[in-house]
């Protein structure tokens, strides 16, 4: 695992990108926030694309730039994968020299990657010999996404690469995204305004708002944390869970999952027993009840939780943050707070009207 | 054909290859840097550029013959005197042609952009390397059109090659100033014959330009 420092103080059009970072750098990394967030440039500050006059950026024990030294690398001299939103390939070459045209710009002994496991990750092999112009929208992705691969990069920034892609042709990517990461062990920043991709892809998030960090960490905790709330706009997201499949009943239509010691019934999922899946819960979906009810219910997932604390959301409603083996928002009244009289510690059960898988969420 | 005019039409390949060169070499960055610079003396350097399409050449002729002859600032400082000289002819005819070279690059690295340039960067091509490697191809209709422009455009001058050069035989008589020449002294039927070599070759020029062009188009998707 890397630390990523980087501090960048640049203005925009309306506001000023402002961060701070000092960040974990593992695994998918989603840089995530509305549109003209920043986003973007803050990705490109990382990449050094654009110059913060007073910026600094370490990741490692690298430095790539220090303006109190007068120090900026550019892009070409960072160990740096950069896939933009649109493919950007090179109209002159076939598929082949595109993927080809950085593997022969790094050094003999830097090259980790290779094309034959590029192009059997992303499953390109059959476009090696095309020309650019003949390949669908997600077809050039999967090459842009090969050819920043080929260059063995230390670090892979990849900015909205699904953004003009229609929603098949994203579920046509986003597997290979997340396969990159299982079998390259390149980590990965992802800038996004779709939550369906972050909640699929990232396992870390930097949150940012009109050009500020609003928020880092674990995908669970940050979306779970009610003080992102206001600005994660409808998004009410009570748990983020990367379950297991156990079993499927085709006759009624499920599919069982465990989380930690919990048992989740979803709909009948095309996923093989044992695959790992990531399911959401929204916050209204969660009710609570007191005790294990000894008549009968009509809600399948029921959790066994304890309350961690208590939040205040509006005049109406609250937000009681439980602990399920990872942090459950559920909203609730605040009238059904003071019949319950909810207190951190106490043990409850969670019932679940229902349990989303990612595909199922779409923006 | 004379033998004063077989010398006149080699001079003449002679000066516009040696213009085309020369305003490549010169044109490339000089139309890179008004493709991409925010300057603000932008403009007025366009505008520089833009001048021979408007001045009637007799004006730029003029300014050449007084700044490359022997009381210009060149014959007063080093004792060179340009005029009525062959080099006189290129340097005057690099000018005279800069905007023929200088707005088709230019348009073509417009319309290229940055980003494929930083494509290039994030996959570790210095920036010499990306210009040669990326974007000189996507911009290769942008160099037929400048060489063949320039190079035609140098060929049909007269005005100035006239005033510079003064058309000097086997020096600086070019084709179209021995027209001038032949006409001048009624020889009807050699200036026909010029004429005709002058007219074919530039059709021909045209339309092998317009035929690759269609023939092997360049896809920039």
């Amino acid at each position: 695992m890397s630390q990523l420092r980087a501090r960048f103080d640049l203005p925009l059009s309306t506001f000023r990108l402002n961060v701070d970072l000092d960040v974990p750098i593992s695994g998918i990394t989603a840089i995530f926030g509305p549109s003209g967030s920043g986003k973007t440039t803050l990705l490109r500050c990382l990449a050094g694309l654009e110059r913060a006059p007073h910026g600094f950026m370490q990741f490692g024990e690298e430095v790539w730039q220090d303006e109190s030294l007068g120090l900026c690398l550019p892009l070409h001299s960072r160990p740096i994968g950069y896939v933009f939103q649109e493919p950007r390939l090179f109209p002159h070459y076939d598929v082949r020299a595109n993927l080809l045209y950085g593997y022969q710009r790094i050094p003999v002994n830097e090259r980790r990657i290779v094309l034959e496991q590029v192009v059997e990750i992303l499953g390109i092999g059959h476009l090696l010999n095309r020309r650019i112009h003949k390949l669908s929208g997600g077809e050039q992705q999967r090459v842009a996404i090969g050819r920043a691969l080929l260059t063995s990069p230390k670090l892979l920034l990849l900015d909205e690469p699904l953004a003009s892609l229609d929603i098949q042709r994203k579920q046509e990517v986003l597997p290979f995204i997340h396969r990159l990461h299982e079998h390259l062990h390149i980590p990965v920043v992802y800038v996004s305004h779709g939550l369906t991709e972050i909640l699929q892809l990232a396992g870390r998030v930097i949150l940012l708002n009109e050009g500020h960090v609003i928020g880092t960490g674990a995908l669970n905790e940050v979306f779970t944390t009610v003080s992102f709330r206001g600005q994660l706009g409808p998004h009410r997201i009570g748990a983020i869970l990367d379950a297991r499949v156990i079993s499927h009943d085709p006759p009624y239509g499920l599919t069982q999952l465990t989380f930690k010691s919990h048992s989740l019934f979803v709909p009948l999922q095309p996923v093989a027993v044992g695959q790992a899946v990531r399911v959401h819960i929204f916050s209204n979906d969660v009710s609570l009840v007191l005790g294990k009810m000894d008549v009968p219910t009509s809600i399948l997932n029921i959790l066994e939780a304890t309350v961690v604390e208590i939040r205040e959301l509006n005049q109406s409603s609250v937000d009681v943050v439980l602990d399920i083996g990872a942090p459950l928002v559920a909203s609730i009244t605040r009238k059904s707070l003071m019949a319950l009289g909810l207190k951190p510690g106490q043990h409850l059960f969670a019932h679940i009207k229902a349990v989303a898988l990612n595909e199922e969420l779409m923006d | 054909m004379t033998d004063v005019d077989l010398n006149a039409l080699w001079i003449t390949l002679q000066l516009a290859t040696t213009t085309v060169i020369v305003l490549l070499i010169v044109g490339t960055p000089l139309a890179w840097w008004l493709a991409h610079t925010r300057s603000r003396v932008r403009p007025i350097v366009e505008a520089l550029v833009a001048l021979p399409l408007v001045l009637p050449p007799t004006v730029l002729g003029f300014y050449f013959l007084i700044v490359l002859g022997p009381s210009g600032p060149l014959g007063q400082l080093i004792n060179l005197n340009l005029a009525f000289t062959f080099t006189g002819l290129v340097i005057a005819s690099v000018l005279y042609s800069m905007p023929f070279v200088i707005q088709p690059l230019q348009g073509a690295f417009e319309a290229a952009g940055r980003s494929p340039l930083e494509a290039a960067w994030s996959l570790r091509a210095s920036k010499l390397d990306a210009f040669l490697t990326v974007i000189s191809p996507i911009a290769l209709r942008g160099y037929i059109s400048a060489i063949v422009l320039g190079f035609a455009h140098t060929i049909g001058e007269f005005g100035v090659v006239l005033m510079v050069g003064g058309s000097i035989p086997g020096q600086t008589r070019v084709l179209s100033t021995t027209i001038f020449e032949h006409v001048e002294a009624m020889e009807y039927g050699q200036a026909h014959a010029i004429a005709a070599v002058l007219l074919t070759f530039s059709f021909l020029v045209l339309l092998a330009v317009y035929v690759v062009n269609r023939r092997f188009p360049i896809h920039v998707s």
